[in-house]
């Protein structure tokens, strides 16, 4: 019994956490307090539900219990015109979903928005979104991104005095705003699940589950903007990823590449959902460059073995998005691609062309990507060479001893 | 002839980076000056923590997080709004030529 109780004060605190401390800062202006509040509200659910039973809506039992817990402080340090506005504000009977200019109206939002404000460092941007939104604590945050709590705990400070003393609106931006500033939301969301996924295995459990934290609040986000076929491409693309996560690295740590991968191990439901994510986005008729680079995953995703990968389809989708995101990177994928596609050479040819503009000097897959060429057109003591040289560049440890393994195969 | 006062201090210094100006005593100053029709106005800021750097570059507003920290940049004038929020002083400060060849930093004044 107390062990269901506690499933579902847990359960609930993943499900209500952010909306809750969003719902008490739209209520009193203060992230401090509603972060607070949001706390003691979770303490007394696991003091009363055990006693009283689970409410049948734990989030709105949460939320009015937060809201009397913040005009019993109030109330209590009342002084002052500015603290009576806000009693007043959280007195009145429930002002649910005032709506912002273009109408969508959910406090989730509102905090999303708040926290991805492009005039907050990314850094804070991210560790703000896992505080209020995520619920994560600070020590697990600093954990997360490999700082001291200390430092962390700085970071999310200065950037709540930021957002109190530079005037940061709490809303969902108007409409003339609100393409570029979803797209913010969406670069954090994807840098979040992006430090996850470089996470090795043995790293620490918060920074692993940083993917699954992401795609929650992916989830959220496209429940709450359905008509941004973009924020579904984003899920998918994450979805899709996150399905082959166990197989990116072998028992030793070695990075294995897409092609080497146990596609048994890959994870069928994650893939499913994801595909079907990304059809339905794409049947909107405007797809961007999540939904493009997503169309790639699902091209991998799809193929019961690395020899049935569509390379051509691969090739096309990748001059799109090089359309949409002129970028060197881009451009060294869609080398690879061709390299499978038409042939190492052609491959090859793209790849030297990209190291003459010098746009990617100092990025070490640029070698590596022309050493794995060199190596399947049998030109070993160029591809060394080339191996050798991205060894210097690259960072990552599983990368390192992956491309010491290839270099050992061409010597 | 008529001068602007830059009131500087090291952001490194804990004891005066944001220092509420009233505890500096800057209030008395001010008072004497007003009195002596000196004064063309005057205003404390915020801490530049609390400031948000804006370009125009091909029609695209960049923004970041801080002042405009490069020693070699020097401000060339400044002015003051009164606006609703930080989203609106971006529009108002994107829309000043300035931006498109400098940069504008966008610093909230002191308001106890």
């Amino acid at each position: 019994m107390t062990d269901q109780v506690a499933a579902a004060v847990a359960t609930a605190f993943r499900a209500e956490w952010g909306q809750v401390v969003a719902t008490l800062i739209r209520m009193t202006g203060d992230w401090d307090l509603a972060e607070e509040c949001a706390q003691d509200a979770f303490a007394a659910a696991l003091e009363r539900w055990p006693r009283d039973g689970v409410p049948r809506r734990p989030g709105a039992w949460l939320t009015t219990t937060a809201r009397n817990r913040a005009l019993d402080r109030l109330r209590r340090e009342a002084v002052g015109a500015e603290k009576l506005r806000r009693l007043a504000v959280l007195d009145a009977p429930d002002s649910e979903e005032g709506g912002d200019e273009n109408g969508v109206g959910d406090d989730r939002l509102r905090l999303m928005f708040t926290c991805c404000h492009p005039a907050l460092g990314l850094e804070a941007q991210v560790a703000l979104t896992l505080r209020t939104l995520a619920g994560l604590t600070t020590a697990e945050i600093a954990r997360a991104f490999l700082v001291t709590e200390q430092t962390m705990s700085r970071r999310l400070v200065r950037a709540k005095t930021k957002i109190r003393n530079a005037g940061i609106p709490y809303r969902v931006p108007p409409a003339h705003l609100l393409p570029e500033r979803t797209t913010a939301v969406l670069g954090v969301l994807y840098l979040l699940f992006n430090e996850g996924y470089a996470a090795s295995e043995g790293a620490d459990l918060v920074r692993r589950n940083l993917c699954g934290e992401a795609i929650r609040l992916a989830r959220v986000l496209a429940a709450l903007m359905p008509g941004e076929p973009e924020i579904r491409g984003l899920l998918a693309l994450m979805l899709l990823h996150d399905a082959r996560r166990a197989t990116r690295v072998d028992a030793s740590g070695v990075l294995v590449t897409l092609e080497h991968q146990d596609r048994t191990r890959w994870d069928p439901g994650e893939i499913a959902e994801g595909t079907e994510i990304l059809e339905r986005a794409l049947l909107e008729g405007r797809p961007g460059a999540y939904q493009v680079q997503a169309a790639i995953a699902a091209c991998h995703a799809s193929a019961a073995k690395a020899a049935d990968t569509d390379w051509a389809q691969i090739v096309a989708l990748y001059d799109r998005l090089a359309l949409l995101v002129p970028s060197p990177v881009v451009h060294l994928n869609r080398a690879v691609a061709v390299g499978m596609a038409e042939g190492p050479p052609a491959g090859l040819a793209l790849v030297d062309a990209l190291a003459e503009s010098g746009e990617l000097d100092g990025y070490h897959l640029l070698p590596a990507t022309r050493a794995d060429l060199l190596r399947r057109m049998g030109r070993d003591g160029e591809a060394a060479d080339a191996y050798r040289q991205a060894l210097t560049l690259a960072a990552n440890d599983s990368e390192r001893r992956y491309l010491a393994g290839r270099l050992a195969e061409v010597t | 002839m008529r001068y602007v006062l830059m009131l500087c201090s090291d952001v490194s210094d804990e004891t005066v980076a944001g220092q509420d100006p009233d505890m500096v005593g800057c209030g008395g100053w001010t008072e004497d000056m007003e009195r002596r029709g000196i004064l063309r106005g005057a205003t404390g800021l915020r801490p530049s923590s609390d400031a948000t750097t804006l370009r125009v570059r091909r029609d695209e507003v960049l923004l970041t997080d801080g002042p405009f920290a490069e020693t070699k940049d020097q401000i060339g004038g400044f002015s003051v709004i009164d606006c609703a929020d930080l989203d609106e002083a971006i529009e108002l400060a994107a829309a000043h030529p300035w931006a498109r060849v400098g940069q504008i930093e966008i610093r909230p004044v002191w308001q106890p």
